[in-house]
């Protein structure tokens, strides 16, 4: 068991008071297995995962990595446990595709941040397992949304960590895109042993490809695989039926 | 990453230019010096004219060596605080540095006017101001490190240093108006930096305080680009990031306030040669940036201060002038060119 998540709340903390957003939520994920958050807008699906991975504090409840409390970790040891893609643009696109990628060997490298060759060698093979070695060479203004992403789990994968967090990899993309990166990382997951949690929109592509999916609500979250949610009506509780239904039968969403 | 083979040429030109600039600069002045003269009296030969010599080791070449420290730090601090802010156009004074040196000399000169009665004896020389713009500094600076140590965003950090410029302008902006035509004068003559007044010994100083600078900078290479991604991703890595930040932020008081405190505001050294830097080096990478922007702020300031001797002439034009009227067109010129500012 990789990540383990027990009775978390999430929220923000000011002086005065305390937000919650969710709370009660619970999963444990495997080695892997490609874990999808599913939830309306607002419930806290990238509070979740910015929680997880130590940008923000929680509120309440534990998150255990490797059994080992988060707060325990320092940030250069839980930068070779957990690697990030997110939705924010990172902050200059002159980096060429493969400085971007070596930056991800940041946690390995000396106080100069010198490539071994064994960086080298991990950037490579990320590079290649995205399949975006034509792209090396280029800066990052001149690439598309799709090809930026790639670009980014690349990095992510080249930081050679357990578990690898992505807040909305397929927004800006087309449905063709949107299948091509989750199949992609779908692929990662079960050919690297690598834990992948993502939050996501398409519930209907993550019911086909995620081994697990975890439902966000306010005062509880419903953590199982796609097929066993569905039995458990759970897909049915995340809109107002008034406006949209789920259909059992077809594992789709109909607008009523 | 393969690329660093061939930067060693661009390195090793630099370097060249930069020598044979440093000799150009000096062979140059009022008085009117041999340039054959000039290189013997340096290699030690002391058989040509004494009053010669002493022109040369006593004012030109202290001048020289402030130049290149200037342009070198200036620049540095500009590369330092446009990756921090993730801002083209910040510089080495978007933290207040240099509108606090201003209010420190501004107190002095025109604030003592005020109370003459009180300050009868004359203060007004060197070290007087290289105190008080220090002092400027430092404070407005350690307001700023105060803040920064509590505020988690960055940019806001950045308009922060925005407004103590604009509160310290307005305090200046008051005692101008109350003071004597000529102690307005002397403020303003500050306010168009000198290269020409350091001794051998603030230039050792000098030099001590600007090695610590670039020394801190040195050790920010690896947070430095790994702000490039962001500050939530730089955390991912591993970075700690208040820490990295404080840091950064100290090396660029420790620069551009010595800098300033020494010879006086110099505008646009410190947001040019980044650019410019990143024309010849074609990398986002620290670890060729940093020496790279020493090398080309130092060869550029002395490029300037050859322009403000106005070859030929008694007399020496303000450095501050200068600088601006070769740095505004440059950026205009980059601008133009790449449509965008990238950093």
């Amino acid at each position: 068991m990789s990540l383990k998540v027990k009775n978390l709340s999430i929220g923000y903390k000011s002086k005065k008071q305390e937000t919650v957003i969710a709370k009660n939520i619970s999963f444990s994920l495997n080695k892997g297995e490609i874990t999808a958050i599913v939830g309306i807008n607002g419930i806290g699906k990238s509070t979740l995962l910015r929680t997880i991975a130590n940008i923000q504090p929680k509120l309440s409840g534990s998150i255990l990595i490797k059994n080992k409390e988060l707060s325990n970790y320092t940030p250069l040891d839980l930068a070779t446990k957990i690697s990030l893609v997110l939705t924010e643009s990172i902050a200059t696109k002159n980096l060429t595709v493969a400085e971007l990628i070596a930056l991800g060997r940041q946690p390995y490298t000396n106080w100069l941040g010198t490539l071994t060759d064994t960086d080298k060698a991990k950037t490579k093979e990320a590079i290649e397992l995205v399949e975006i070695s034509d792209l090396q060479d280029k800066r990052c203004f001149e690439l598309s949304d799709g090809q930026l992403q790639r670009v980014m789990i690349a990095r992510a994968l080249a930081q050679d960590t357990q578990i690898i967090l992505l807040d909305e990899p397929t927004s800006h993309l087309d449905l063709y895109h949107k299948v091509q990166i989750l199949k992609l990382l779908k692929n990662i997951a079960h050919k690297t042993n690598k834990t992948i949690l993502f939050t996501t929109h398409e519930i209907a592509i993550a019911i086909q490809l995620c081994d697990k999916i975890c439902i966000l609500n306010t005062e509880e979250s419903f953590f199982d695989s796609p097929c066993n949610i569905i039995e458990q009506h759970h897909f049915e509780k995340l809109f107002p039926t008034d406006t949209i239904q789920f259909d059992t039968g077809t594992a789709s969403f109909k607008v009523t | 990453m393969h690329q660093t083979k061939t930067y060693k040429f661009y390195f090793l030109g630099l370097l060249v230019l930069l020598l044979l600039l440093f000799f150009i600069n000096i062979s140059l002045g009022s008085v009117t010096i041999p340039f054959k003269n000039t290189l013997a009296t340096i290699l030690g030969n002391n058989s040509s004219n004494q009053s010669w010599s002493y022109i040369i080791w006593n004012y030109r070449i202290p001048k020289a060596i402030t130049a290149i420290l200037v342009g070198g730090s200036l620049a540095l601090s500009g590369l330092l605080m446009q990756t921090l802010f993730r801002n083209p156009l910040a510089g080495p004074f978007v933290l207040g540095i240099s509108s606090g040196s201003s209010l420190g000399v501004a107190l002095l000169i025109m604030g003592t006017g005020l109370f003459s009665s009180i300050f009868s004896f004359n203060i007004f020389n060197n070290i007087s101001l290289i105190i008080a713009s220090s002092l400027g500094s430092f404070l407005v600076l350690l307001a700023v490190l105060s803040i920064a140590t509590k505020v988690k965003d960055t940019m806001s950090l950045l308009i922060i240093g925005l407004m103590f410029g604009s509160i310290t302008g307005a305090v200046v902006s008051v005692l101008s108006y109350f003071s004597s035509a000529e102690k307005l004068k002397q403020y303003t003559y500050w306010s168009f930096g000198s290269l020409g007044d350091l001794s051998w010994y603030q230039l050792a100083l000098l030099s001590i305080i600007i090695c610590i600078g670039i020394a801190l900078s040195i050790m920010s290479i690896k947070p430095l680009n790994a702000f490039l991604l962001g500050e939530n991703y730089a955390q991912s890595v591993g970075v700690k990031i208040k820490k990295s930040r404080l840091i950064i932020i100290i090396a660029t008081g420790l620069l551009a306030g010595s800098i300033t405190a020494f010879a006086g505001p110099i505008a646009f050294i410190g947001l040019a040669v980044p650019h410019l830097t990143r024309q010849i080096f074609n990398t986002t990478d620290h670890k060729t940036l940093v020496p790279a922007v020493l090398l080309y702020g130092a060869l550029l300031m002395l490029l300037c201060d050859t322009i403000a001797q106005f070859p030929g002439s008694d007399s020496v034009l303000p450095i501050n002038a200068i600088t601006s009227i070769v740095g505004a067109p440059v950026v205009i010129w980059l601008l133009i060119r790449k449509r965008k500012m990238v950093f």
